[in-house]
């Protein structure tokens, strides 16, 4: 493998935890919900998902585990908002906090145990191409599926019916409602989506990534992933864009460092965050694209009024 | 970053009881030697905290009903963590351990308002009449190391895996490249810093970029297991850190560099039982037991095994030294002269490559 091959391999790699929770919270956001306890709720899927595959020896268990896991997080958060109308910001960051400690008490079983790495897609004469061998042929079925979700994602959006009045609850739940949409029921489907998307992403990393359970190994994965949220300004695309974007920052850093480039790695840890701020900024400089694009009831409790 | 107290051996309990029962238990629970722990991470973390609290873990089993053991993770190095010692003092701790080295500060700040208890702080240089300082001679084991990957390694270089440039991880690179060169003159050591001491995901990139980069050796810094769990899957051999880490490389993980704490718990808090506790510095390796190799993986071909096994037999006899000259730094100059070795204060703030390491350090 060719140093760039390595660097765009390990960049996937990178960037699908990442990107599964955060389309999972694009939907949540464009049904108006803003849900900050993605880490809690990656966590909590990577220590399900691991404890699943462990006691079944089924990676496929381990993962719908994690989503179920993560879901049932979720569905707490959905409770609370939704049907309680507990201030969102709050009750996320509750969430988090609530995820890392539940996560850690579940966890305590796992310290130490190893699982084997996922299978990787080996199609005979084509994973071996240089360059899109290994990169696009040669991958988990995680990873496929992150962009498979991804891209449904777009489409479920942009071109149904039922995308459309998601995005309808996301921009004016009032006016939703009196059109007889059911606000709420839809929004708690959305909170549940992202949160069996963000188990996902947290079961990526304790089943594939570095198929192993230790506390807080999320290691901030799920800011990230809200902060890719608003650097897509919404869209499935630019989310796919931005997850890869980044990392591919964290892995060139690093190659970077191994080649003994003179620059001083604290400077290279920046380069993924820097290069998100700067694109966010350029974005931003648009006013008119942000304020069309971001859900307009965002994080906004909605009563029933009539 | 969450903060989670968690007191375990019940003193939540103790105190409820005390409440409930009155004056004759306050007596009792008095008896009771209150020893404490605070670390930086989870003890979950299969590292470093981990094998701090397998520490305390060998205190509460040696001593029984004569100690109480209390733990608090996640304890930031800030004024939290003065806060922490304080409260843990209040409550009637006598000796306190402060297992990580930012915590020095604010173990020298909070012991000066407690002079009757007792503070431990890991791996720091300022002491105090009740404050001691304690830490492992980590690289003794990177020598024994450096010797086993010299002779296993066909590419010549190493991927080693870097949390923060300080003189701890850049004494251990040194070592390793120290006893590596000598067999490999022509090795060099690939340095990747995550920034980091724990991110089990960062660990492995880093670790896949040094394979990539040709490195067939992995060595690391850092307290996850994820670069012996990349190596394995890469074939790549590997050597853990802090814990045992062979179950993450069943085939590839030739050995770890184990910290041992619990000698030195025990020994403490005894003298504390005892009444004998004095302020001292104590800086222990393999001879001390404080540094713990676990017995070569099998897949080590036999002659290259026992060199090892030899090399960390003349360090703990005292007849091969890690640092013993010549050891000439990046540009070729000779810092330690044919015929005599580093000596301690240097080893403890060295702050420059020794030659055969890739990259400049940043200081």
């Amino acid at each position: 493998m060719t140093e760039l091959t390595a660097i765009l391999v390990s960049m996937v790699l990178s960037a699908t935890p990442l990107l599964l929770a955060a389309a999972g919270e694009l939907v949540t956001e464009k049904s108006g919900v803003l849900n900050l306890g993605v880490e809690g709720m990656m966590i909590v899927g990577a220590v399900v998902g691991f404890g699943a595959e462990y006691n079944s020896g089924s990676a496929v268990m381990g993962f719908a585990a994690a989503a179920i896991g993560g879901a049932l997080l979720a569905a707490l958060f959905g409770f609370l908002t939704l049907f309680f109308l507990a201030n969102q910001v709050a009750t996320g960051l509750a969430l988090t906090i609530f995820g890392l400690g539940l996560s850690a008490l579940i966890g305590t079983a796992y310290i130490g145990k190893p699982l084997p790495h996922l299978p990787l897609l080996d199609i005979p004469g084509i994973s071996d191409l240089p360059v899109v061998g290994p990169l696009i042929f040669g991958q988990d079925a995680i990873v496929y599926l992150s962009v498979a979700v991804t891209i449904a994602i777009a489409w479920f959006l942009s071109r149904t019916r039922l995308g459309l009045v998601l995005r309808s609850v996301g921009e004016n739940h009032e006016a939703a409602h009196a059109l007889g949409y059911p606000v709420r029921r839809i929004r708690f489907l959305a909170v549940l989506f992202g949160g069996a998307m963000s188990g996902l992403g947290g079961a990526y990393l304790s089943l594939a990534y570095t198929p192993l359970w230790s506390q807080g190994m999320t290691a901030g994965r799920g800011w990230i992933a809200l902060a890719l949220v608003v650097f897509s300004t919404w869209k499935p695309w630019r989310l796919l864009f931005g997850a890869y974007l980044f990392g591919f920052f964290s892995i060139v850093q690093l190659h970077a460092q191994g080649l003994a480039v003179p620059i001083a790695p604290e400077f290279l840890s920046m380069l993924p965050y820097l290069a998100t701020i700067l694109v966010l900024v350029i974005i931003s400089r648009d006013a008119k694209r942000i304020r069309l694009n971001a859900p307009a009831s965002l994080g906004k409790a909605f009563r029933a009024t009539a | 970053m969450m903060k989670r107290r968690d007191f375990l051996i019940g003193t939540g309990s103790a105190i409820a009881a005390t409440a409930a029962l009155g004056m004759p238990y306050l007596a009792r629970a008095a008896d009771k030697l209150k020893a404490a722990w605070i670390f930086i991470g989870p003890t979950g973390d299969m590292g470093w905290s981990y094998q701090h609290d397998l520490g305390r873990q060998a205190v509460a089993a040696k001593y029984g009903d004569r100690v109480e053991t209390i733990k608090v993770e996640n304890v930031p190095e800030s004024a939290d963590a003065e806060r922490v010692l304080t409260q843990l003092a209040n409550q009637g701790s006598k000796i306190i351990f402060t297992t990580s080295f930012g915590y020095m500060e604010p173990t020298l700040k909070v012991a000066k308002n407690f002079p009757n208890v007792y503070f431990e702080h890991a791996t720091g240089y300022k002491r105090a009449p009740n404050v001691s300082t304690y830490a492992v001679r980590f690289y003794e084991g990177r020598t024994v190391q450096g010797t086993l990957a010299g002779r296993l390694t066909k590419s010549g270089i190493v991927g080693y895996v870097g949390s923060v440039p300080i003189p701890e991880v850049v004494g251990g690179i040194n070592a390793f490249t120290q006893a590596f060169r000598k067999i490999r003159p022509d090795g060099k050591v690939k340095v990747i810093y995550v920034n980091e001491w724990f991110n089990p995901g960062k660990e492995a990139d880093a670790a896949k970029a040094l394979i990539d980069q040709g490195a067939d050796i992995m060595c690391q810094h850092t307290d996850s297991p994820a670069p012996v769990q990349t190596a394995e899957a890469r074939g790549v051999w590997s050597f853990g850190q802090s814990s045992d880490m062979a179950k993450f490389g069943p085939t590839r993980c030739v050995t770890s560099n184990v910290d041992n704490w619990a000698p030195y718990y025990v020994k403490r808090v005894g003298m504390v039982l005892d009444g004998t506790w004095k302020s001292t510095d104590t800086w222990g390796g393999l001879a001390a037991g404080m540094l713990v190799i676990p017995p070569f993986n099998k897949t080590v071909p036999q002659d290259i095994a026992s060199e090892g096994y030899k090399v960390k037999q003349a360090i703990i006899d005292g007849t091969r030294h890690p640092f013993d000259g010549p050891v000439a730094n990046q540009a070729g100059e000779i810092k330690v002269a044919a015929g005599s070795n580093m000596p301690d204060p240097e080893i403890l703030g060295i702050n420059w490559y020794v030659q055969g390491v890739e990259g400049d350090l940043r200081k």
